[in-house]
C-alpha cells in the first residue's frame, strides 16, 4: 500500500479513455463499476469537450456480482454497438472489474460482433495513464493498420495526440502547417481527429512524426518494423529542438525545404537587453519526461537560465531524463510523490518552478514563481486562445508564459528605486494580484520557524530586520535565508546590517 | 403553520424504475464535504489509483490545502496475499497519524477494489482502535460505488457512527445531516427561539461534541439521503420527526413546524420567530421567479436532493417538473416531499442513461439538471444545464439561504438569455 493525497497520473483506463476520446467512430466498453464514469468529467469539464466522451461503462453494483457481471458487460457491448454504430470498440476493466476476472476481451470477442474488436490488457494495479494511453494506441494500430502502398508526395503521420493532452490541439495545427511549409503533407495525425478507418491507412505515409512518445512510442516503433517507416526522435519543442527536427526531416526526405522562420521572436527577445535579467536565474523542472527534457534546453540555451533541478514523474522515461540531468550537472528526480518533490525544490531554492499544476502550488506555498509545462493541468490550461508550446509559434508562447510569472527585470528595477514609496510598502501588496496584500507576511513567515534549526541560534538585530524590510518582499524570503546560512556557514550568532550585506556581496554573480 | 398540499401530489405516483449504465458519483466522493465539517477527522480510503484519482478531480484546487484524507493506494502486492494487507494498513495508519497528531477520528473507507478483495476493514477499525485509543477512534464504512451513489457516502459514515454513540436517557433533539457552518448555525438560533433544546447534530464539528441518544431521542433529518442512518437511529432507541426537507420559506417553515408540534411550541411563538425570516426568504425567492416561473425542469438522478427541489421550485418558484430522477427514493424519507409536489412529473428510480438522455432531448426542458459529466454536452445540444453538484457544496437549506438556492437555477437561464454572438444586422 502506497498513501497518496493526489497523483500525477490517473490509472491506466483513462489513458485509454484518452485514446478512445481523441479518437472518432471508436467506442469503448469498460467494465467498471458505478462511480467510474467520474472520468467523464475530465474531459467535459476540463477540456471542455461538447460531447460525452464514446465510452460505455457497465457500471454493475453490488448486486449484481457473481455471474451476472458478464451478463452486464455483453450487454453493454450489443447495445453500445447498436446505439453508437462505431467502426471498431475497444473493450477492456477497470481496476474494480480487473479483481473479479470476466475477461472482457474473450467475451467479446467471441460475441460475433459485426465490428473489429480490440482487446486491451491494462494492469491497473502495476501501471498507470500513459501507458494505458500508448498500449491502447498500439493495440488499435496493431490489429488495423495493414501494408499498403506509399503516397506519391512525401507524407507522414502525426502520431501521440489525445484528448486530455496538454497542449494537444494546437501542436498538432503548428506542426502540420510547419511541414507544409517544408512541402510535407500530414497522412494521418492519430489518435487524435483520426477513425479507424484511418489507421488502416497509416502505412501511406513514408515516415511518422512522433510527437508525445509518452502515448505513442509503441505503435510507432511497431510501424518501423511492420511498415518499414522509420520515426522522429526529435520533439521540436523549442527553437533548437524544432531546427534539429526540421534537419532530421530533411535527412528522411531530401526534397523537402527549409521552412520560414519569420514568425519566430524568442531569439530577439530573449537577446534583448531588457531579458538580461533574466541571466541565470534558477529554474527547478519537473513533468512528464519529454517536456521536462525539453524544457531543459530551452531553459538554459534559449532562455539563458541556469538548471537547478530536473525531474519527471513517469518512470517509463527515466532513461531519457536520467541523461539530460548529468547534462545539466544536476540530480535527476524520478518520483510520483509530491513531498518528495515539495523536499527537492525546497532545498534547491530555486527563483522559479516550471512543473505542472501541482508545482504551481508547491510555488505558491513556498512563494516561487511557477509556470505550466506539462500535464497534469487544470481548466485554465486549456486556453480558448491559439497557444501550441512545440514549433515556433510553441517557442514564442513559451518565452511569454516563462516570463511572465517572474518580475520583469524594468518592473524589478523600478521597485528597488522606489522601494521606500508608499506605492510598494508591503501594505500596498504586490501589483494588480489581488490576494497579494496577504502573501508578504505569509511568504515571510514561512521560512522563519523552519530556517536553519540544526544550527539554531541565528539571531537578527533591530537594525539588520529593519534594513530587511526595505528589501521588496519578492525577493526579502530569500535575502532572509541567504543571510541566515551565510551567517550560520561563519558561525556568526547575531545578525547586523554588515552581515546582511556581506551576505549579499557573497551571493552577489 | 403546515403546507397545504396540492388538489393531487406526487405520493401514490408510479415510479419509473430502471437499471442500466448509471452517469453517477460513488460514494467515496461525500468525503469532499464531509471532512470540512469533522475538523479532528481524517479520511483514508483504502482503493486503487481510479479511487485517488476521483477524489482529486472531485476535490479540485481544495486538494492542495493539506486536506484531512487520503487513498491508501492498494498495489500488486497486496493483492497477492490478505494477511499482508491488514499489515500494511496498519503500517500506513501509524505513519498518518504521526505526522498528524491533530486527527482524533479515523474513517477507514472501503472502495470497490478492497470490498471486492473483501479486506476486512471492520476488524481493521476495531484493531486499529484499541491500538491508538483513547486518543483517536478508528471507524469504517463503505464509499465502494458498488454499494453507494454520491451522497449516500455520507449516510454511510454517519451511519457507522451511530452505534458508537454515548447512551443517554435524556430527551434531546438531534439535528442528522452535514450542514455548512452557517447553516446549521442559523437551524440552531430558530430552534432556541422558539425554545427548544437541547439540540445536537450528527455529525458534530469535533470529536469531543459527539452527540449521545436514547429512547428519550428525536431526530429531525436536514438531508433527504440519509436513509441507512434513519435505520441505525431507530434500531438505537430513538424516533424520527418525519417532515418536507428544509429548502425554500415552505419547506423550511414546514420542517420547523414538525419539531415545534413535537416539542408542544405554541402557534403565537412559532409565528413571532419564523414571521420576519419567512418574509425575507418570500422576498428574495421572488427575485428569482421572475426567471424561473412557468418554466420546465428535468431533473437527471444524483444525490436524492431531486424530490425535495422540484418541490421548492414547483411550488414557490413557479416551475413545471417534467421528470424527477433519484438514484434512490427511501420512502419514508421522500414521502412528505413527494405529498406536497404536485402531480404530474415523472418520477424515476436509478437509471439508463443513454435512455434517459433520449428523454431529456424529447422533452428539451427548459432547464436540465444534470452532472457534469453530461452538463456541457448536452448545452452543446442547446439545452440549457444546471450541474447538480454544486447543491450539494453550496449552502442552500433554511430561509437565509432560500433566495440564494434558487438563483442557483435562475442563472443558467438568465446567462443563456444574456449571451448574444450573432452580428447585430
Amino acid at each position: 500500500m502506497k498513501l497518496a493525497v493526489w497523483t500525477y497520473e490517473g490509472p491506466p483506463h483513462v489513458g485509454a479513455m484518452r485514446v478512445a476520446t481523441g479518437m472518432k467512430g471508436l467506442h469503448y466498453v469498460l467494465h467498471a463499476p458505478q462511480g467510474d464514469t467520474y472520468a467523464d468529467l475530465l474531459f467535459t469539464m476540463i477540456e471542455r469537450r461538447g460531447h460525452r466522451p464514446p465510452v460505455t461503462y457497465t457500471t454493475f453494483q453490488s448486486r449484481d456480482l457473481g455471474s451476472d457481471t458478464a451478463d452486464l458487460f455483453r450487454s453493454a457491448c450489443e447495445d453500445a454497438v447498436a446505439r453508437f454504430s462505431p467502426e471498431a470498440i475497444i473493450v477492456g476493466a477497470s481496476c474494480t472489474a480487473e479483481l473479479i476476472q470476466d475477461d472482457p476481451g474473450g467475451m467479446a470477442e467471441a460475441m460475433g460482433l459485426p465490428v473489429p474488436v480490440i482487446a486491451l490488457e491494462l494492469p491497473s494495479y502495476q501501471r498507470k495513464e500513459n501507458f494505458g494511453a500508448d498500449e491502447t494506441f498500439y493495440q488499435i494500430v496493431r490489429h488495423l493498420a495493414v501494408p499498403c502502398a506509399r503516397s506519391e508526395r512525401p507524407t507522414c503521420n502525426i502520431l501521440g495526440p489525445t484528448g486530455l493532452g496538454f497542449r494537444h490541439r494546437d501542436d498538432v495545427t503548428e506542426i502540420t502547417s510547419l511541414l507544409a511549409d517544408m512541402g510535407i503533407e500530414v497522412n494521418v495525425t492519430a489518435p487524435m481527429g483520426s477513425r479507424p478507418s484511418d489507421i488502416a491507412r497509416l502505412g501511406a505515409a513514408h515516415f511518422n512524426v512522433l510527437l508525445y512518445p509518452e502515448t505513442a512510442e509503441a505503435a510507432a516503433r511497431w510501424c518501423e518494423k511492420e511498415l518499414g517507416q522509420p520515426f522522429t526522435r526529435t520533439v521540436p519543442m523549442g527553437v533548437g529542438a524544432t531546427r534539429d527536427f526540421v534537419a532530421e526531416i530533411r535527412r528522411l526526405v531530401p526534397e523537402a525545404t527549409a521552412p520560414s522562420e519569420a514568425g519566430l521572436r524568442l531569439p530577439w527577445y530573449a537577446a534583448s537587453v531588457d531579458s538580461t535579467y533574466l541571466t541565470g536565474k534558477r529554474v527547478f523542472i519537473f513533468g512528464d519526461a519529454t517536456h521536462a527534457i525539453a524544457a531543459a534546453r530551452i531553459a538554459r540555451d534559449e532562455m539563458g537560465f541556469e538548471v537547478a533541478g530536473l525531474g519527471c514523474y513517469n518512470r517509463e522515461f527515466a532513461r531519457p531524463l536520467r541523461q539530460a540531468a548529468k547534462e545539466y550537472g544536476v540530480v535527476p528526480l524520478i518520483t510520483d510523490d509530491y513531498l518528495e518533490l515539495e523536499a527537492a525544490i525546497e532545498a534547491a531554492q530555486p527563483e522559479m518552478i516550471l512543473g505542472t499544476q501541482m508545482e504551481r502550488h508547491i510555488g505558491k506555498r513556498l512563494g516561487i514563481p511557477c509556470a505550466v509545462i506539462s500535464a497534469p493541468v487544470h481548466v485554465q490550461d486549456f486556453p480558448a486562445r491559439y497557444s501550441p508550446v512545440m514549433g515556433f509559434e510553441g517557442a514564442n508562447v513559451i518565452f511569454d508564459t516563462w516570463v511572465h510569472p517572474l518580475v520583469m527585470g524594468l518592473e524589478e528595477h523600478l521597485l528597488h528605486m522606489f522601494r521606500d514609496d508608499f506605492e510598494f510598502s508591503d501594505e500596498a501588496g504586490a501589483s494588480h494580484h489581488g490576494t497579494a496584500a496577504a502573501r508578504p507576511a505569509a511568504a515571510e513567515r514561512a521560512p522563519e520557524p523552519a530556517a536553519e534549526p540544526a544550527t539554531g541560534e541565528v539571531v537578527w538585530l533591530d537594525a539588520a530586520e529593519r534594513e530587511l524590510r526595505k528589501i521588496p518582499f519578492f525577493v526579502r524570503g530569500k535575502a532572509r535565508r541567504n543571510t541566515e546560512s551565510f551567517a550560520a556557514a561563519r558561525g556568526v550568532a547575531q545578525i547586523s546590517v554588515d552581515t546582511l550585506y556581506e551576505a549579499k556581496a557573497h551571493y552577489a554573480r | 403553520m403546515t403546507a397545504m398540499p396540492p388538489a393531487r401530489g406526487c405520493g401514490n405516483a408510479p415510479v419509473l424504475k430502471e437499471r442500466g449504465q448509471r452517469e453517477v458519483f460513488c460514494g467515496l466522493t461525500g468525503i469532499i464535504w464531509l471532512h470540512r465539517k469533522m475538523q479532528d477527522a481524517f479520511f483514508l480510503v483504502v482503493g486503487s489509483r481510479t479511487c485517488a484519482h476521483l477524489l482529486q478531480s472531485a476535490a479540485g484546487v481544495m486538494i492542495f490545502a493539506e486536506p484531512r484524507f487520503a487513498t491508501a493506494i492498494l498495489e500488486e502486492t497486496d493483492l497477492a496475499g490478505l494477511a499482508d494487507a491488514q499489515d500494511e494498513l496498519d503500517r500506513e495508519v501509524a505513519r498518518l497519524l504521526s505526522r498528524r497528531p491533530d486527527i482524533r477520528q479515523l474513517f477507514l473507507v472501503g472502495s470497490c477494489p478492497s470490498e471486492v478483495i473483501k479486506l476486512d476493514l471492520g476488524k481493521a477499525a476495531e484493531r486499529l482502535s484499541a491500538r491508538h485509543a483513547p486518543h483517536v477512534r478508528v471507524l469504517n464504512y463503505s464509499g465502494s460505488g458498488i454499494e453507494t451513489t454520491f451522497t449516500e457516502g455520507e449516510d454511510a459514515c454517519l451511519a457507522a457512527m451511530v452505534p458508537a454513540l454515548p447512551k443517554t436517557q435524556a430527551r434531546e433533539l438531534l439535528l442528522v445531516g452535514a450542514l455548512p457552518d452557517v447553516v446549521e448555525d442559523q437551524a440552531l438560533a430558530l430552534l432556541d427561539g422558539l425554545g427548544i433544546g437541547p439540540v445536537r447534530c450528527l455529525p458534530a464539528r469535533r470529536a469531543d461534541d459527539i452527540p449521545a441518544i436514547g429512547p428519550e431521542t428525536v431526530f429531525a433529518l436536514t438531508q433527504p439521503f440519509l436513509g441507512e442512518t434513519h435505520a441505525a437511529l431507530i434500531r438505537h432507541g430513538a424516533r424520527h420527526i418525519a417532515a418536507p426537507m428544509p429548502f425554500g420559506e415552505e419547506g423550511t417553515t414546514a420542517w420547523l413546524a414538525a419539531i415545534a408540534r413535537e416539542f408542544g411550541v405554541d402557534a403565537e411563538r412559532f409565528e413571532a420567530v419564523t414571521a420576519a425570516p419567512r418574509a425575507r426568504a418570500r422576498k428574495a425567492v421572488e427575485a428569482a421567479t421572475r426567471t424561473l416561473s412557468g418554466k420546465r425542469i428535468f431533473f437527471f438522478p444524483d444525490s436524492q436532493l431531486e424530490i425535495p427541489l422540484a418541490r421548492f421550485l414547483t411550488r414557490e418558484c413557479g416551475m413545471e417538473a417534467v421528470e424527477v430522477g433519484q438514484p434512490f427514493i427511501h420512502s419514508e424519507i421522500a414521502g412528505p416531499d413527494l405529498a406536497l409536489l404536485p402531480e404530474g412529473p415523472v418520477i424515476s428510480e436509478g437509471q439508463d442513461v443513454d435512455r434517459q438522455i433520449d428523454r431529456a432531448r424529447e422533452a428539451r426542458a427548459d432547464l436540465t439538471v444534470c452532472g457534469l459529466g453530461l452538463a456541457n454536452p448536452l448545452e452543446a445540444e442547446g439545452l440549457t444545464t444546471k450541474w447538480a453538484i454544486e447543491l450539494v457544496f453550496t449552502p442552500v437549506h433554511f430561509y437565509e439561504q432560500a433566495g440564494d438556492l434558487a438563483e442557483l437555477f435562475a442563472r443558467p437561464l438568465r446567462r443563456r438569455a444574456a449571451l448574444k454572438l450573432e452580428a447585430a444586422e
